[in-house]
């Protein structure tokens, strides 16, 4: 497998955002998911992009769509996509819009952008693995914590722990933040290991910006569905974005491009 | 294994539509061994405990959630099998309406979803279960076949005409239970091509659903009154076939009938077509006002919406008096 440089990635999720120009990308919900992408094609995954139809691959489901910029940035390094293909970034009828257009040839496995849908093909999707007997494969859904407001996801949930399976893995990326403020003011989550415990998975909270601790809760294997809370910095890596609801989506200046390249040369 | 037999069809006619589906899905698995079927807690209302026993291994029941159905369908579907999906034809159209967008209209899965009880039939329950518009939410969503099949054969063979057809379908289930039946033996169900029941060249009704059987008989009614009907089984709403819409433009009057709202179902769709004729004569929309009725059961309905046989006769009469 090749080993995804994390800095290279957050440099082509900068550089692809600022092409994109004045309508602004979503770079905080790109830049948190950084680590969880890098670990899943570099290390987890068996997606192979000489072939990335067969029927043995790992699916991934990017149900949080907006967070499209990591995926592509970690396909730039596994050779599916160019620096050139990355700078068409929301271009009109460019093939790497804003939200994920389903897309075999790159693995992309559906499209996504309306939030609450992706644990659902994620539940149908691991019963059809299943009733095909292919034991091998499993499906990774990744889901923002936001996007837990949605109420499908409860409903796909229940359904999961219904179908014990455990060929699924949802990884939230708990970055604490939606479109309009902290996830705790705007519709509290609560206590989230809690209520997914309760919804009847395994249940793993984890460093989402620690690749060797993403390794090693992404290989465990469980009887039931598992979720792993990854707790992570919305625009992790460039200091003016960590944290700050403004980079759900956002405009660069050339002034805050150079100093974001700057940032991540160190 | 169900056949298409004399005893069958008066059986899936006394069951209704529902049950008829229940019976047309054990008889997919011969057509393919990818058929699974789905339902969101309805599983023996829509007659599907024969399915559910006799293919235990490809039934799904998720419970009341009718969105994460579809999209468990929509992944089931990616992954190659032919999924059935059914619920209430309300629910189906409307609480699911974004996962049919995006994963039926937009992705092309080929779920084929099931509304059941469209129209009148249970509206006994009230506003919440009557369907009146389903056929304008899925007709305004590309890519979707859209069939409406006219008595309980007709949705036999409707349901084995999705499960043959790659993409999504959607199957718009109506009448009652003993419903009226219009096809006594086998006949030839091609998607896209609407069925002429009987000739007649003075009015042309082209009907759809539970209004075939209504419109044969509103022609009989219409012989005493010197006129001669014909009447057209529009069985699939997309795609339209505009070909027999364009050849009734020789009658003196064409009439649409539906068990579905004005807006958006079988009449506009007839009328998208007519407004590009030069000749065409006055085309007579019957279907469901832009109100909720108070609940009531079929009849009520019916009478309530001006679509029994003898509301549209006088609504016909009166078309062709003014003309």
């Amino acid at each position: 497998m090749k080993k995804i440089d994390v800095n290279l990635m957050r440099k082509d999720i900068i550089k692809m955002g600022y092409a994109s120009g004045s309508t602004g990308a979503h770079f905080g919900g790109g830049l948190s998911l950084v680590e969880i992408m890098a670990v899943l094609y570099g290390k987890i995954m068996n997606f192979n992009k000489e072939n990335p139809t067969d029927e043995k691959r790992d699916r991934l489901i990017l149900s949080k769509g907006h967070g499209i910029m990591a995926q592509y940035a970690a396909l730039k390094q596994l050779g599916l996509l160019s620096a050139n293909d990355l700078l068409t970034f929301k271009n009109n009828n460019s093939f790497l819009p804003a939200h994920p257009s389903m897309n075999p040839k790159l693995g992309i496995e559906f499209s996504s952008g309306s939030l609450g849908q992706g644990l659902s093909l994620g539940v149908g999707t691991a019963i059809a693995l299943r009733q095909k007997g292919n034991i091998n494969s499993r499906v990774f859904v990744i889901l923002g914590d936001g996007e837990c407001d949605e109420g499908t996801i409860w409903e796909a949930a229940m359904s999961a722990a219904h179908y014990k399976l455990n060929n699924l893995i949802a990884i939230i990326d708990r970055n604490h933040l939606q479109y309009d403020g902290n996830t705790e003011d705007i519709m509290p989550l609560n206590d989230l290991e809690f209520k997914w415990k309760a919804f009847g998975w395994k249940t793993i909270k984890c460093d989402g910006h620690n690749q060797e601790e993403l390794i090693q809760t992404l290989s465990s294997q469980y009887e039931q569905p598992l979720v792993i809370i990854a707790n992570t910095i919305k625009g992790k890596g460039i200091s003016f974005m960590e944290n700050k609801p403004q980079w759900h989506n956002g405009v660069l200046t050339k002034s805050m491009y150079e100093i974001a390249l700057t940032e991540l040369e160190k | 294994m169900v056949e298409i037999t004399p005893a069958n069809i008066q059986l899936w006619s006394k069951l209704g539509s529902c049950g008829a589906y229940g019976q047309a899905t054990l008889t997919l698995p011969n057509i393919s061994d990818k058929i699974v079927v789905l339902t969101a807690d309805l599983c023996s209302f829509s007659g599907l405990e024969r399915f559910k026993n006799k293919y235990p291994e490809r039934f799904f029941n998720i419970g009341i959630s009718e969105q994460n159905m579809l999209g468990i369908a929509a992944g089931l579907a990616k992954e190659g099998f032919i999924p059935f999906a059914s619920t209430y034809a309300t629910f189906a159209s409307m609480r699911c309406a974004d996962q049919i967008k995006v994963c039926m209209s937009y992705m092309k899965l080929g779920v084929k979803l099931v509304g059941l009880t469209s129209g009148f039939s249970v509206g006994i329950l009230g506003a919440t279960h009557i369907s009146l518009e389903d056929l304008a939410v899925m007709r305004s969503l590309p890519n979707i076949t859209i069939l409406s099949p006219a008595d309980c054969l007709s949705v036999v063979k409707a349901v084995q005409a999705a499960a043959q057809i790659e993409g999504p379908v959607y199957i718009r289930l109506s009448g009652t239970m003993n419903n009226p039946i219009v096809y006594h033996k086998d006949f030839d169900f091609k998607i896209g091509k609407a069925i002429t029941l009987q000739e007649g060249t003075d009015i042309c009704i082209i009907a759809t659903g539970s209004m075939v059987f209504t419109s044969l008989r509103v022609a009989e009614i219409l012989k005493k009154y010197k006129l001669t009907t014909k009447v057209v089984d529009m069985h699939t709403i997309r795609p339209l076939d505009t070909s027999t819409i364009k050849e009734a433009c020789k009658s003196k009057l064409i009439v649409t009938i539906e068990e579905h709202s004005k807006i958006g179902g079988l009449g506009s769709a007839v009328a998208e077509t007519l407004s590009l004729e030069e000749k065409k004569p006055p085309h007579l929309i019957l279907g469901a006002d832009s109100f909720y009725a108070h609940a009531g059961d079929y009849n009520y309905l019916l009478q309530t919406y001006g679509l029994t046989t003898e509301q549209i006769v006088e609504q016909i009469l009166n078309k062709m008096e003014k003309k």
